[in-house]
């Protein structure tokens, strides 16, 4: 995973509420079997309008999406993040985030920054008035600058390290193979296995 | 401390506590008794196992189905869509490269994912079962600890049998008294949504606790359990009591002999305690409790299905009233209408929510020896081959193309529309599934989620009915109905 300390990018006003991975990438689109290419299918039913704000210069070349509350929802897709990533996002605001939605992000090196609603809706005021007004989020001091407007923002410290340190989480776990190994020989016989397989 | 149900399967899976502070501390390790896997979420990462050269560590805990692809008719012909068919080849090829078992299409145990695991008496209380499918949710039922996650946590549980998670907090939702006829388990988690809200589960396991849930079968309470994540939980679970031993019992893979005995002695320990402690608290009366559909584009949104359209004037918060204007929009719906005289084009019978004997058995109570409305086209969907199997030897099959219903093969199908059961763009679904975001079940549909008994209804009047609004069936079905 590619290391995360600070961006700074133009930011894109969502001002939507309950984004979910349906519209972000419609199922359609889940049928690849490869981890990148899926920048066409951001968005893909909204971005048939013209009036979609992905559709509009300059945030077309947004790399920081401010969104409503409630990003994320839904199915539990990782192809959400990455069609977010492949477009060009490197982080998301919202006030909330689904659970899967950013456990996802994490994983994937795409910051999924949790604000206060009150300061998105300053953020979004920005953006709306001075149209490609740049965004810096700054993982290491955990803050939002855009304009005049300066905001903190919450994420769990194990995410914010892995992010920090550009870590793979499975190699992370590996080292604990003797504990995985242990916990294996306590485990009751009465739990069941999928082998040999039973049939009806 | 005493404890909650959900932290006490959580205490019994910690592989490793979590320790350091601060910047680096780590959330606990936890072990995964189960994790089931499909044709769309998988593929990235069994390519991530190679690449590392990693083994999947625990092929005899893992199990695969085809189903969110899968076609629900010429299912004995090569697969029409090619990326369709790319990817459940992709499925069957890393299955037999990492020795998991898997069920495909035209297997009798096929099925969708969380169909197939507890009818194979795989799913067990106090668990941890994932699957790279957020409607992971619905083995809670039986007291696991049950979540959805995404494709590179599927990789680390092939990996290492092991997740990392974050704490979680509890909530308690309390379903005390008795539902009237013609209200179901559907209409309990709709309106436990509506009351707290799509984000309102954000970061709690749910535990469904009171006489409603005691009094309701294991396939009901898959059914509440199945709709946890649209509240935005991390999972939702019921205390296994009687009528779980007795749903798992002579399953193929349920415990056997001392080890059932065992088993039992266990799970019998698996209840919050008295005196613990939920984070919060949430009461729904279950005797007052109607009928439930959506009006809107996320599950949050709905109503008893004797009220009307809401206005977005009727939302105190700017963002519920510009997402409830959208959505009319989207619905092509007025703030006033009621919402029995919405007309509708389709009705969708199936999905992980809604597609177990049960729920067939409510709706061809229905449907029998009634007459469709001619506009509908309805499609019902078993969940898993192995439920198609039963209900045609009841003879389900013949009350539902009696009726004019199609009668279809396993799989999310319409769920989705990932294969070719979708609707068109300004179609109108009564859907049994789960979600009814924008172009859930194909660009431009409109979804409205209803309990099995409503769609049957609705599938009978044509506009969004309950079975109370039906003229009485003719009488040699009513009989039919009560020996069932």
């Amino acid at each position: 995973m590619e290391k995360f300390s600070t961006h700074t990018g133009i930011g894109v006003p969502l001002r939507q509420s309950n984004v979910d991975t349906d519209q972000i990438i419609p199922a359609v689109y889940l049928k690849r079997i490869t981890r990148t290419g899926f920048e066409d299918a951001l968005f893909a039913a909204w971005r048939k309008d013209p009036a979609f704000i992905l559709n509009q210069a300059p945030f077309n070349a947004g790399s920081v999406l401010v969104a409503g509350p409630d990003f994320g929802t839904g199915s539990s897709r990782e192809h959400a993040v990455w069609a977010l990533k492949d477009y060009g996002f490197k982080t998301v605001l919202s006030s909330r985030f689904a659970d899967i939605f950013r456990g996802n992000s994490g994983k994937q090196g795409l910051l999924a920054a949790e604000l206060a609603q009150d300061d998105i809706e300053l953020i979004w005021k920005v953006l709306e008035n001075a149209p490609g007004t740049e965004v810096t989020v700054d993982l290491v001091s955990k803050t939002v600058m855009c304009g005049n407007v300066v905001a903190p923002f919450e994420i769990d410290d194990y995410t914010r390290w892995r992010l920090l340190e550009g870590l793979d989480d499975i190699g992370l776990t590996l080292q604990h193979e003797e504990d995985i190994t242990a916990y294996e020989a306590t485990r009751p016989a009465f739990k069941p296995k999928t082998l040999p397989a039973r049939l009806s | 401390m005493a404890k909650t149900l959900a932290e006490k399967v959580w205490d019994a899976h910690v592989v490793r506590k979590g320790d350091g502070e601060g910047a680096n501390a780590q959330p606990d390790l936890l072990y995964i008794d189960l994790h089931l896997v499909h044709e769309v979420t998988s593929p990235q990462a069994f390519e991530g196992l190679r690449l590392a050269g990693r083994p999947l560590r625990r092929p005899d805990l893992t199990i695969a189905t085809e189903d969110h692809n899968t076609p629900t008719l010429d299912i004995d012909k090569p697969i029409a869509d090619l990326t369709s068919r790319t990817q459940i080849q992709t499925l069957r090829n890393n299955c037999q490269e990492f020795g998991v078992r898997l069920h495909s299409l035209g297997d009798a145990e096929q099925g969708i994912v969380h169909v197939v695991g507890p009818q194979l008496g795989l799913t067990q209380p106090g668990m941890t079962v994932v699957c790279g499918d957020s409607h992971t949710s619905t083995h809670g039922a039986f007291g696991a600890l049950a979540m959805g996650i995404g494709t590179s946590e599927v990789e680390h549980v092939m990996a290492t049998q092991t997740l990392s998670l974050k704490p979680f907090k509890t909530m308690a939702i309390n379903v005390e008294g008795t539902l009237r006829p013609g209200v179901s388990a559907k209409d309990i988690i709709l309106a436990v949504i509506a009351k707290i809200g799509t984000g309102g589960g954000q970061g709690y396991v749910l535990e469904y606790r009171g006489s409603a849930i005691r009094a309701l079968s294991m396939e009901a309470r898959m059914t509440i359990c199945n709709m946890s994540i649209e509240a935005g939980a991390r999972a939702g679970l019921v205390a296994p009591d009687q009528t779980t031993y007795d749903y798992m019992y002579g399953r193929p893979h349920a415990p056997q002999g001392a080890d059932w005995d065992a088993a039992v002695e266990y799970w019998n320990t698996l209840r919050s305690e008295d005196d613990a402690t939920f984070d919060v608290e949430v009461d729904l009366d279950a005797d007052t409790l109607e009928p439930f559909v959506t009006w809107g584009t996320n599950p949050g949104q709905g109503v008893s299905l004797s009220s009307k359209v809401p206005s977005p004037e009727d939302f105190g918060d700017e963002n519920a009233k510009a997402a409830a204007e959208r959505a009319l929009q989207y619905m092509g719906l007025e703030a006033g209408t009621p919402m029995k005289e919405i007309r509708v084009d389709t009705v969708f019978l199936g999905s992980c929510t809604n597609s177990r004997m049960e729920d067939l058995r409510a709706a061809a109570d229905i449907v029998r020896g009634r007459t469709k409305d001619p506009n509908i086209r309805m499609l019902v969907v078993p969940g898993s081959a192995r439920v198609r199997l039963e209900a045609e030897a009841e003879g389900l099959d013949k009350v539902f193309k009696d009726f004019g219903a199609e009668w279809r093969f396993a799989g999310c199908s319409m769920c989705l529309g990932m294969n070719p059961d979708q609707l068109e763009p300004g179609e109108r679904c009564a859907s049994t599934s789960n979600r009814n975001f924008e172009g859930r079940q194909g660009k431009g549909g409109r979804t409205h989620l209803v309990s099995p008994v409503v769609a049957a209804a609705t599938a009978v009047r044509g506009t969004l009915s309950s079975p109370s609004d039906l003229d009485p069936a003719p009488e040699s079905a009513a009989v039919r109905s009560s020996a069932a």
